[in-house]
């Protein structure tokens, strides 16, 4: 008996639901508090203990540039990561979890805006603090959110209402060169559309009708794709998606006025960490009310059988039109964001590549759900990064782990999850 | 005054005539029965009807409304809910989102509604879910309500279907073989649950059958489909004595 008892707590399965158990009661606020107490230690500490563990600097991202550059210096940025993050979250969750469920308690009572606005805040200062650490931090940290919001967008056609569209990356383009454009007849003096209209200085509080007219016109885009894809039922969506694509692309890589295939630059810095964060709330926030609720319930119905929803008065051909515009205008959006913060775009970056790189997020993460979607970007983000030595050979792996997601995952890691704000930010005991 | 009306409905798949000159005049609260053998275009009455295909001639109205040239979504809001010979249910939704979601023609509030959680939104889905569990009640699946429905027993999917069609507020119910694949034990139940959502909500029902007992036990009138052709119609007990339906359904098939 004692043997067996001392087996079972030596197994890794055992090991984990022990951690589990030991956690289970510490509310997500005592997590935010475990995480902003790690960043707050790196920020002071971070640099002395990188140069004890034979680091050159801190390491950005978890170790991840270093696996195929310096793969000797990844265990002790793994050591570092522990020392970090690691033992400082799990010791301050688990310290703080009493109070923390007692905050989170009382604030049950209030509506749970203002319990998702504290959590807001708090994962706001955690990652404005880590991105201290260097520019490269910062510009993939931001570009992992935008990827967040592309993910999440075609996921509400790929996903939720289970159509297949490939232009995903052909209305981000639209997004990124109408709010370019924008942006710089309106507040930038430059050579291809002469002195600014408007005073510079007006532009940030503008820049979020920019992005908006961006999204409009990807929404738009979406509109053409869809007259034709939808007037009959068949799979036509994927290979006019597809198509339409491609007539981004060159139609583009033909405009002059816009730069043509050396592309368009010099747009104003203004995506921001602190815009960017706002945009990617805004989404999530809009995305997910969108599909809990009835209305957009009818997405699932459209793709699990259209006969029914027909026959339950689901109007299924405005219902398809609507969701595809709605998935276009936040690819948009993430394109201005995008544009506004590489500040450089050309036509050939929102190719085919691009689009393995979304879909793998996507069927990585998990159809039909937010978390999955908030998964998906991160982790093919960060394997993107990994890769990065790689050069070219970068684009048969990702492509590949896409192949091989769908054949042993079909449906993505986290898929037909709830995104339950209520529920997440509960107190645990 | 009738309720539904078909008058001279033909209809052909490319040279196949599936149904031809039908007619059916359905009195409010009344459940008349369509019988016949397989292939005799039962369905693809109930398909005609709902607008899933439009028939060659023929006209069909609703309380004197033509519903020729409606789309199937149409046709329902104003009043046709159905269930399907093979059962389409979403698989990947759970039984209440099932019932909730065929509230979708009544929803009060629009996309900004939806898109911002605007109280009225909040309102509505609220208002939606209570009726959802008092259809949900009705059927005795109030404890399957947060279940994706492909995991549910044969029986509970079939009751599932039938609240979903309730929950469009139909004026007439379609029920497209309700006992398909059920034991007699489910059979006597699928009665008793028939019978009262007929006294409950007052709803006229169309119902096609191929077990007798069931359409003798519920209808009022019956109609026999042969090759798209209505051989014979009258009350059950006529039916179930005329030559006609005798030989071309009833002889092939045990007479319960
Ligand atoms: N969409 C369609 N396209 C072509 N032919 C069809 C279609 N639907 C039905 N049919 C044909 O029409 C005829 C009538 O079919 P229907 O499904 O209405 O019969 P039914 O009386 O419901 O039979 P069952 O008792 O087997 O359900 C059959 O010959 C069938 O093959
Ligand atoms: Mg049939």
């Amino acid at each position: 008996m004692e043997l067996l008892k001392a087996k079972t707590l030596s197994s890794p399965v055992a090991w984990r639901s022990g951690i589990r158990q030991a956690f289970a009661d510490v509310p997500a606020l005592a997590w935010l508090l475990g995480m902003l107490g790690a960043v707050l230690i790196e920020y002071l500490w971070g640099d002395t203990l990188a140069v004890m563990l034979y680091l050159p600097k801190v390491p950005p991202l978890f170790g991840a540039t270093l696996v195929l550059k310096k793969p000797l210096l990844f265990p002790w940025a793994l050591l570092y990561g522990l020392l970090i993050y690691v033992l400082p979250i799990g010791v301050i969750a688990r310290v703080s979890a009493a109070t923390a469920n007692r905050v989170a308690k009382a604030l049950e009572r209030l509506p749970v805006s203002v319990s998702a606005l504290l959590h807001l805040v708090l994962l706001y200062a955690v990652l404005s603090i880590w991105t201290e650490n260097s520019d490269y931090r910062l510009q993939v940290s931001k570009l992992i959110m935008i990827a967040v919001m592309l993910t999440l967008s075609i996921n509400v056609i790929n996903g939720y209402m289970g159509e297949f569209s490939c232009s995903h990356p052909g209305f981000m383009a639209l997004g990124a060169y109408v709010a370019s454009v924008l942006t710089l007849v309106l507040f930038k003096d430059n050579r291809l559309f002469g002195p600014a209209l408007l005073p510079e200085s007006l532009g940030p509080f503008l820049f979020p009708l920019v992005l908006f007219i961006g999204g409009m016109a990807a929404a738009f885009g979406a509109l053409i794709v869809a007259i034709p894809s939808f007037r009959t039922r068949g799979d036509y969506l994927a290979i006019i998606s597809l198509a339409f694509l491609f007539i981004v692309k060159s139609a583009i890589e033909n405009i002059e006025w816009v730069g043509g295939p050396r592309g368009l630059g010099g747009q104003p810095h203004w995506s921001t960490l602190p815009a960017v964060f706002a945009g990617m709330i805004l989404c999530i926030w809009i995305i997910n009310n969108f599909v809990r609720s009835t209305l957009g319930k009818a997405l699932n119905a459209v793709r699990d059988n259209e006969i029914a929803a027909d026959a339950m008065t689901v109007d299924t051909r405005r219902t398809k039109m609507v969701a595809f515009m709605f998935g276009a205008f936040w690819a948009g959006v993430a394109g201005g964001l995008y544009a506004h913060e590489v500040r450089h775009v050309t036509p050939g970056s929102f190719g085919i590549q691009m689009l393995a790189e979304i879909l793998a997020m996507v069927y990585f993460g998990g159809l039909n759900s937010v978390i999955g979607s908030i998964v998906g970007a991160v982790s093919i983000s960060m394997i993107s990064e990994i890769l990065k030595p790689l050069g070219l050979y970068k684009w048969i792996v990702v492509p590949l782990i896409l192949i091989l997601v769908m054949i042993f995952r079909p449906t993505g890691l986290f898929a037909f999850r709830d995104f339950n704000v209520r529920k997440i930010l509960r107190h645990k005991g | 005054m009738s309720l539904l009306h078909v008058k001279d409905m033909t209809h052909y798949f490319g040279g196949l005539r599936a149904v031809y000159q039908y007619h059916l005049t359905i009195a409010p609260g009344e459940i008349h029965g369509l019988i016949g053998p397989n292939g005799a275009g039962k369905t693809t009455v109930f398909n005609l009807i709902t607008g899933i295909h439009q028939p060659s001639e023929g006209t069909i109205s609703l309380q004197g409304k033509s519903l020729l040239g409606l789309r199937p979504h149409q046709v329902a809001a104003s009043g046709l809910g159905r269930t399907f010979q093979n059962m389409l249910l979403w698989r990947h939704m759970t039984v209440l989102e099932h019932v909730k979601l065929a509230h979708y023609a009544q929803i009060q509030y629009g996309l900004a509604g939806a898109f911002f959680g605007s109280r009225r939104r909040n309102a509505e889905e609220a208002r939606i879910e209570e009726n959802a569990y008092r259809l949900l009640d009705a059927f005795n699946i109030t404890r399957f309500a947060d279940q994706i429905v492909t995991f549910l027993p044969y029986g509970v999917q079939r009751r599932v279907e039938m609240a979903r069609a309730m929950a469009i507020r139909p004026k007439i119910l379609f029920l497209d073989e309700p006992t398909a694949g059920m034991t007699p034990e489910e059979l006597d139940q699928m009665i008793g649950i028939i019978r009262k959502l007929h006294d409950e909500f007052k709803v006229a029902i169309l119902l096609i059958e191929h077990r007798l007992k069931f359409v003798m036990e519920l209808c009022q009138r019956v109609q026999t489909l042969v090759f798209g052709e209505v051989i014979a119609e009258g009350t059950p007990s006529e039916i179930k004595k005329n030559p006609a339906v005798i030989e071309a359904y009833l002889g092939k098939e045990e007479v319960a």
